[in-house]
């Protein structure tokens, strides 16, 4: 338990140290609420679609946990090259449990951020109707941060530098954000982006977000939820199983 | 049986045979020193015997216990100061001593003092508040030693540890080191390129070239067998006088360029 307390522990000072790093990586959510949300609005008012701002919040706050989640898990790569990692592959801890507590304290940061996501969300208009489902919303981010910052740190563990990041990058997380429905409603694109779709986790991330706080929703919240933790469940193991076999 | 044993002990990079076949035993309670050019197999059979590395073939045990498959408890029984750095350099000194500790189970309040007195013992107390990142490279290295020495364990592993540090630094380690030998008879394993060093602190000494294990014995009998006056010699007549080349890894790569930016950012 110390050494999943201390490893989250580390990732949470790290995150605090880096004001920069905070500040920077509220630059993507902004531009998205602010040219879409206010760009697209009329339209989207026009298709009697409702308000955009209020469909988008819960796309852009899941992009940023997407976001910061895989970064943390892949942070593991920075700790290969500059060697801190092998102060912890020779602990007499279970490489499990640090992958665990890396992974928690990666989860942490990313939940962090969303909520400061969260904050500016509302600052720009966005307004959750359903204050009773807000512990419920709060489960659903940190379960899209757990999952992708395992998948983060699961993609790490067989990696030994950044040359394979920028093909990650294009050919996984973006498209899972973009195909996820955080940016369009999911119930009137082509058949074949619905399956697409429905094979990508984080569109249940998504869904539940907004079955919890606008009550509008694809799958329904306890399938999104049900599908959620199994897949996190799932890449907490492989990350660990994965993490356990590095070799230096 | 020795603490550290390993018999015919072969690792393959490709086809590159970086460890080839090598031998050794090590008793409880002894001062074994490993010897060899850059890129003999040192670091490589280092790995091995700590759980990072698996062996191509042949036989490892620490303490009994062999480290490709009772991984965790052969992690319980050393420790280790690395040849290259493996600091956090966003945590202060103090929060990375800490965080070894903690690792290690160290009890807090044993934690805290070994904390102040080895960091007092090389020089860092007064900065245990500064970030790592702020460290010059002889404080790092100086970190390095201290946090390797904050739990006791059965057998040490010292990677070259004295690389890049000054003669009072040395001075200090090889005090401590053989008094945590004396006292807690621990074991230690330690590579080094300073001939006098391992001769002044180890009681046997393997000297490794090309990944295979050339001559085995005290400094004595190694000036005896190649009838040299000192162990420098006896080790450039083992060893043969040409320089060798050791291949950059990804990290010394990364280290090397993130070193060509700070130095244009600033």
């Amino acid at each position: 338990m110390t050494a999943i307390y201390i490893l989250w522990l580390r990732q949470l000072k790290r995150y605090v140290r880096s004001r920069s790093r905070i500040i920077a990586s509220l630059g993507q959510p902004l531009l998205f609420l602010v040219a879409l949300g206010f760009g697209l609005g009329p339209i989207f008012k026009r298709a009697h679609e409702g308000s955009y701002i209020q469909f988008l919040a819960p796309g852009v706050i899941a992009m940023t946990v997407l976001f910061t989640a895989v970064f943390s898990g892949i942070e593991l790569i920075w700790d290969r090259q500059f060697g801190f990692l092998k102060e912890t592959l020779v602990a007499p801890v279970p490489r499990t449990l640090i992958m665990l507590g890396r992974t928690l304290g990666g989860a942490t940061v990313a939940l962090l951020q969303g909520l400061i996501v969260v904050a500016v969300c509302l600052i720009a208009g966005f307004r959750p109707h359903m204050t009773a489902l807000l512990p419920l919303a709060l489960l659903f981010l940190a379960l899209i941060a757990i999952l992708f910052t395992a998948v983060g740190t699961a993609i790490a563990s067989l990696l030994s530098d950044f040359q394979g990041f920028q093909l990650i990058m294009n050919f996984l997380v973006m498209p899972m954000f973009f195909l996820s429905g955080a940016l369009f409603p999911l119930d009137m694109v082509p058949a074949a982006m619905k399956i697409v779709a429905s094979i990508d986790p984080l569109t249940y991330g998504v869904d539940g977000l907004r079955g919890t706080l606008i009550g509008s929703f694809y799958f329904g919240v306890p399938l999104d939820l049900a599908i959620l933790l199994v897949i996190a469940c799932a890449m907490l193991g492989l990350g660990g199983y994965l993490f356990s076999r590095i070799q230096l | 049986m020795g603490v550290i044993v390993a018999e015919n002990l072969v690792r393959q990079f490709g086809d590159f045979a970086a460890v080839r076949g090598i031998s050794f035993d090590v008793p409880a309670g002894e001062i074994f020193a490993f010897l060899g050019p850059n890129g003999a197999g040192k670091t490589t059979t280092i790995k091995m015997l700590t759980t990072l590395l698996r062996p191509t073939s042949g036989r490892i045990e620490l303490d009994g216990l062999d480290p490709v498959t009772q991984q965790n408890e052969v992690r319980k029984r050393f420790g280790i100061v690395f040849q290259d750095p493996t600091l956090d350099d966003e945590l202060t000194a103090y929060e990375n001593m800490d965080f070894h500790g903690a690792l290690y189970k160290v009890p807090r309040k044993l934690r805290r003092q070994r904390i102040e007195q080895l960091l007092g013992l090389f020089e860092l107390w007064d900065r245990r508040d500064t970030r790592v990142k702020f460290f010059s490279g002889g404080m790092r290295r100086r970190l390095e030693i201290a946090r390797g020495l904050l739990h006791h364990p059965k057998i040490l592993f010292l990677d070259e540890p004295t690389l890049g540090l000054d003669p009072q630094t040395r001075n200090q380690l090889w005090t401590h080191v053989r008094q945590l030998n004396q006292d807690e008879q621990v074991t230690v394993f330690l590579t080094t390129h300073y001939m006098e060093e391992a001769e002044r602190v180890a009681q046997r000494i393997a000297i490794i070239d090309h990944g295979q294990i050339v001559a085995q014995g005290s400094a004595a009998e190694l000036k005896q067998q190649t009838n040299s006056q000192s162990l420098e010699e006896a080790f450039l007549a083992l060893t043969g006088s040409s320089i060798r080349e050791e291949q950059a890894d990804s990290a010394d790569r990364m280290r090397a360029m993130s070193k060509i930016y700070r130095r244009r950012s600033s």
